[in-house]
């Protein structure tokens, strides 16, 4: 699995062309969507979260498809497939390089988003650094799945968001309603509900990842 | 007789005759027999219809579950035809439930549309069986196709929790734009729940022959699939 890992991270260090799409189209979003509502209205501050998201999610999807499709040119799936090794650690594989890449792009888009919406810095930063990484391992686990499907059928590219975003509706819920609350304040006690329901999603799409990923590429 | 081949049972010819006196009998009492409602009047008429639809769905939706486990791990065709038709016939049921929901709400509510946790959780779960058959057509191969809607069914059934708790949670905070839910339930006269047992009944019975309809279909699909290959084969 490590091996694996390193093989991932090794392309991207050399091509950089995920971080690099990832960062320039969250960026992008987080600019369209700031143009969407008016600086100097106060619906702006209630948004920010909504904003932040959304723009993780649509720049997401496209690099973790990104991912599974490279795996496809030149046929390195198959040679993958082939290699001794159980498909569950494939998937386990794919799924942390697909988190760790997200979490650096979003090491560089959480600050331009405060930057953005003009929010106090080190606060922000402090409160989001727990929410953000949970909601990125489930999203990864779920979206390294589902990619694996969506790439074998004729409509790849609109096929993940597809698939994949009703069934996230509870990762993406529980996400916004955490950072709306600690942007405004409140203390976590008062979300812990939405945490543990982050936390089941997270294990729950590993582990149903993991089980079925066997499936998902068997030829 | 090819060993594959079904002949008409009893069960074929009797589900449509009580399929359409059920049905016949519902609308009748559904329309004319049931008295109006003493605030909503003749709109609550829809209510009988409506509630109906959701037990064909969920049931439709359960089945797609595990039938979709039971083919992963037997990997046999008929439990596949059962998840595919059940998937047809569960979303055909779940967007006559939001719609005839939407017309009913829109004189009493005043509203087409509530973000209720009920209704954003049989949105979702519109969604993801959508998404479910347009995987089979999007399918390059029908057998990967099988294999891989098996694991988005599977995986809804175990998401559902989750989404109806996520759904409860955030609606739970603010108050809903309409508190009353005693709209339909208050079904006081007996001629009320008496008209609507028999259009549970109906529509129930309807979907039940529909499913077989569409199974049956799915097996000779495969069969007329396997007799050209068969054709090809010889002429080659």
């Amino acid at each position: 699995m490590l091996s694996l890992l390193w093989k991932d991270l090794l392309v991207e260090l050399r091509t950089k062309e995920t971080l690099a799409s990832l960062f320039l189209l969250g960026t992008l979003l987080l600019l369209v969507l700031s143009f969407a509502f008016d600086p100097t209205n106060p619906l702006r501050e209630s948004a920010a979260p909504g904003v932040l998201w959304v723009a993780i999610i649509f720049a997401g999807t496209g690099a973790i498809n990104r991912s599974l499709l490279r795996e496809r040119e030149n046929d390195a799936l198959s040679g993958l497939l082939l290699a001794p090794i159980d498909r569950g650690t494939i998937f386990l594989a794919k799924a942390t390089i697909n988190f760790i890449l997200l979490w650096i792009a979003e090491c560089f888009l959480v600050p331009l988003f405060i930057f953005f919406f003009n929010l106090p810095f080190l606060s922000t930063i402090a409160s989001l650094a727990i929410v953000v990484p949970l909601t990125t391992l489930g999203f990864a686990a779920i979206a390294t799945l589902f990619s694996a499907i969506a790439i074998r059928t004729r409509a790849r590219e609109i096929m993940l968001p597809l698939l994949m975003l009703p069934l996230a509706t509870p990762l993406f819920l529980a996400a916004v309603e955490i950072t709306t609350a600690l942007l405004a304040g409140t203390p976590l006690a008062q979300v812990s509900h939405w945490f543990r329901l982050m936390l089941a999603f997270d294990v729950v799409f590993l582990v149903v990842g993991w089980l079925t990923f066997e499936y998902a590429v068997a030829e | 007789m090819r060993p594959g081949q079904q002949t008409p049972s009893k069960t074929d010819s009797l589900a449509p005759v009580a399929v359409m006196v059920s049905m016949v009998a519902a609308m009748f009492m559904v329309f004319i027999a049931v008295p109006n409602d003493a605030y909503q009047g003749p709109v609550q008429r829809i209510f009988y219809i409506h509630l109906s639809m959701w037990l064909p769905t969920f049931t439709a939706f359960g089945i797609v579950g595990v039938a979709s486990l039971l083919f992963l791990w037997k990997r046999d065709r008929r439990w596949d035809h059962l998840a595919t038709a059940s998937a047809e016939l569960g979303l055909l049921f779940c967007t006559l439930g939001l719609a005839t929901g939407c017309i009913w709400a829109k004189p009493i509510w005043g509203t087409w549309w509530t973000w209720d946790p009920r209704l954003t959780l049989t949105l979702v779960l519109w969604m993801i069986y959508a998404a479910y058959l347009l995987l089979r057509t999007l399918a390059t191969d029908p057998n990967q196709g099988a294999v891989m809607a098996a694991i988005l069914g599977v995986s809804g059934v175990i998401d559902l929790y989750l989404v109806n708790r996520a759904v409860y949670w955030w609606r739970g905070i603010h108050p809903a734009v309409v508190v009353n839910k005693d709209g339909g339930s208050g079904l006081n006269d007996p001629m009320m729940r008496l008209t609507l047992m028999v259009c549970m009944l109906a529509f129930f019975l309807l979907f039940l022959w529909l499913l077989r309809l569409r199974v049956r279909t799915a097996h000779l699909e495969d069969e007329v699939d396997e007799l050209r290959h068969h054709v090809l084969a010889a002429q080659v």
